[in-house]
């Protein structure tokens, strides 16, 4: 064996500048895949975490329709106080459950005193809010977020709301809010912060305590009307999923229905449909990949066995066996495959050092200056070099194949 | 028992609608540790005979035996074991392969045969380069040799694999008169020493003279027979 690759490496290096031709397109195509898989797998993360982390959690909880009607933000599909206890101790009790938060989602009447404005709020309770929703901190644009985030009496205005009314920080509006048994009730807020927007849903609302929802929409026991979940290791999201779907399974309405639903972040925001248009987007790059390693191998071995017919013809008369011979082309091709994935591997580890020094920036939305760190994923790597060493050997096969059937005599009389 | 037997051995060829007939029913045997030379004009059939000698094509009737084996019902790739183990070969255009040094031609055979250790095939190629005269040109590549070195190197690689029998299709029509000779003489000393058939096919005279048995073939059948050893002439 060591002998067919000294033999089939000298081969290569016979024809140094079609191997090297040959290889660099190798090198350009793997470098094209790994650049990116990986950018794209940076911006798929980034914004998936932006997403999760700044408003929607991995998880929500709803009673059983509320999704569906969530533009109306309907107040008498919330969750009751046994709704409240029971899934508070199912969320309590799952071990993939880093934090949860629950929330009074409700719209209202937004005033400065001089204008009226629609507005959508979320009631929630700080403490476990920050713990769900890790990145709401991070989106003041204007205010402290501090330990409490939200204190009663005080509110949080998206950048938009607050620009359109012209309420600074400190600025005293009023909420109008119509309770479900449809008697109106005001409160005075107190300005906390402003709010930088985000892409997705509820990515533009409003924030007040949980306690202050509560008191202005006349509720008086615990009730929720969403719970957002946040776990420990995304990975486990669908495991995680089913567990909950299990345990929260023997609750029933009237009708006999599933009293809750549950909806992973994939099935809230729009991204995950992106998402999956790059996960399609990197299927057809490597399909171009493959396409560029196939023909150029394919097209380099052909050229190799049609060039060496009669060399082929005397090792067959010497006593080379037809198997020795294909294997001589298929080590022929392999390393020709192994060469240029090599090569590209190295190139795309560089390039990807490069952009983690000089990472880029971009806008997405309203969000300016992202920063994508690409990282290296090992696995990628490692599935990219395979598939181009498959995909060498796959191209050799066919000329391989005809040179290890040829006639000796007939071989050696070609020139 | 004879190294060679062959018993009315027939060749036809088809191209297209036509039929040669190249062989028409030859028989001889030959001894082992000779030296033969298969004469006769252009198309009279000898390189056909050494094909169907050395494993290398198959006879259209007739049995054919080499070293014991009827190598007409070898397949291709026990065609080729056979031919590793039992015959080499010496070309008329030395095909030598470019990318190997000359060292690395000669022990090509070895390893595709399974030959030995490393150790074992480089000492007996140290050893054939030796006696074919061209250890001093062991590092150099078949492009950077004479056509009469190179020549000598493909007699060594046909000895390497320590064949019983040596087959020769015009080794000499590529070289000059005096290069012929040479290298006649050096596989006639190569048979002397090592007991090795050597069996060529020439349709120069000269170079006939050297044979110790010849053949003279002719329109594809045998039309001479020539013993010239000591006692024979
Ligand atoms: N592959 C083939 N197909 C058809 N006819 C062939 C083939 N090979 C040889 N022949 C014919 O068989 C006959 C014998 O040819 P062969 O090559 O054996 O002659 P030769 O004695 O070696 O001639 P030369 O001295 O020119 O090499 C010739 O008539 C030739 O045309
Ligand atoms: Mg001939």
């Amino acid at each position: 064996m060591v002998n067919i690759i000294k033999i089939a490496l000298r081969n290569l290096l016979r024809y140094k500048r079609r191997t090297l031709l040959t290889s660099m397109l190798i090198t350009v195509g793997v470098l094209a895949v790994i650049l990116f898989s990986s950018i794209t797998g940076a911006f798929k993360s980034l914004m998936i975490g932006q997403i999760t982390d700044s408003m929607l959690g991995h998880l929500q909880v709803h009673k059983r329709g509320y999704v569906a009607s969530i533009d109306n933000l309907p107040l008498h599909l919330n969750l009751g106080p046994k709704d409240v206890e029971k899934i508070e101790k199912v969320l309590g009790s799952l071990d993939g459950v880093e934090a949860f938060s629950p929330r009074i989602k409700f719209g209202g009447m937004f005033s400065n005193f001089e204008e009226t404005t629609n507005v959508r709020l979320n009631g929630i309770d700080p403490a476990k809010e920050v713990l769900a929703a890790p990145l709401l901190s991070g989106r003041f644009l204007k205010g402290q977020a501090g330990d409490t985030l939200v204190a009663h009496g005080e509110i949080l205005v998206p950048e938009l709301l607050a620009k359109g009314m012209k309420v600074k920080l400190g600025d005293t509006v009023v909420i109008v809010a119509t309770n479900s048994d449809g008697s109106v009730n005001a409160a005075t807020f107190t300005v906390r912060g402003v709010l930088d927007a985000i892409t997705g849903p509820g990515g533009r609302d409003g924030y007040i305590h949980i306690d202050d929802a509560a008191a202005l929409l006349r509720i008086t026991k615990k009730e929720a009307n969403e719970y957002a979940i946040r776990l420990k290791n995304t990975d486990t999201l669908d495991e995680t999923t089913a567990a909950l779907a299990a345990a929260l399974s023997g609750e029933l309405n009237k009708k006999g229905m599933p009293k809750y639903e549950i909806h992973t972040w994939k099935k809230l925001s729009p991204f995950s449909n992106i998402a999956k248009m790059i996960d399609v987007m990197t299927f057809f790059i490597r399909l171009m990949l493959i396409s560029i390693v196939l023909v150029s191998v394919m097209n380099v071995m052909i050229m190799a066995v049609f060039e060496r017919v009669k060399e082929i013809g005397t090792i067959a008369a010497i006593g080379t066996r037809p198997g020795k011979i294909l294997s001589l082309f298929l080590v022929e091709g392999l390393s020709l495959g192994i060469l240029g994935s090599l090569t590209g591997t190295l190139v795309s580890l560089a390039a990807i050092v490069m952009l983690k020094i000089n990472p880029i920036s971009y806008d997405f939305g309203r969000q300016k200056g992202l920063l994508l760190s690409p990282s290296v994923d090992m696995g990628e790597i490692i599935v990219v070099f395979l598939l181009v060493v498959l995909i060498s050997v796959l191209a050799s096969l066919q000329p391989a194949w005809k040179a290890s059937r040829m006639e000796p005599v007939e071989a050696m009389r070609h020139v | 028992m004879s190294l060679i037997e062959a018993r009315d051995l027939k060749k036809t060829y088809h191209a297209g609608d036509v039929e040669v007939q190249a062989l028409k029913g030859l028989s001889f045997e030959i001894e082992p540790a000779s030296f033969v030379s298969f004469v006769g004009p252009s198309g009279s059939g000898k390189t056909t005979l050494l094909n169907l000698v050395g494993c290398l094509d198959k006879p259209t009737s007739g049995s054919l035996h080499v070293a014991g084996t009827e190598v007409a019902s070898l397949g291709r790739a026990d065609g080729a074991t056979f031919r590793g183990n039992n015959i080499g070969f010496v070309f008329q255009d030395f095909n030598l392969i470019p990318v190997l040094t000359v060292a690395e031609n000669v022990e090509y055979p070895l390893m595709m045969i399974d030959c030995c250790s490393g150790r074992e095939r480089r000492e007996r190629v140290a050893g054939l380069l030796e006696a074919v005269g061209m250890s001093d040109q062991a590092k150099k590549f078949p492009g950077q040799i004479s056509g009469g070195q190179k020549q000598r190197v493909a007699v060594a690689r046909a000895l390497a694999g320590n064949p019983r029998l040596v087959l020769a299709d015009e080794p000499t029509a590529n070289l000059d008169h005096e290069t012929a000779f040479m290298v006649i003489d050096l596989m006639k000393s190569l048979k002397e020493k090592r007991e090795t058939t050597f069996l060529f096919s020439t349709h120069d005279p000269k170079i006939v003279e050297e044979a110790e048995i010849v053949y003279t073939i002719e329109d594809g059948l045998l039309k001479g027979f020539e013993d010239r050893r000591n006692g024979n002439g």
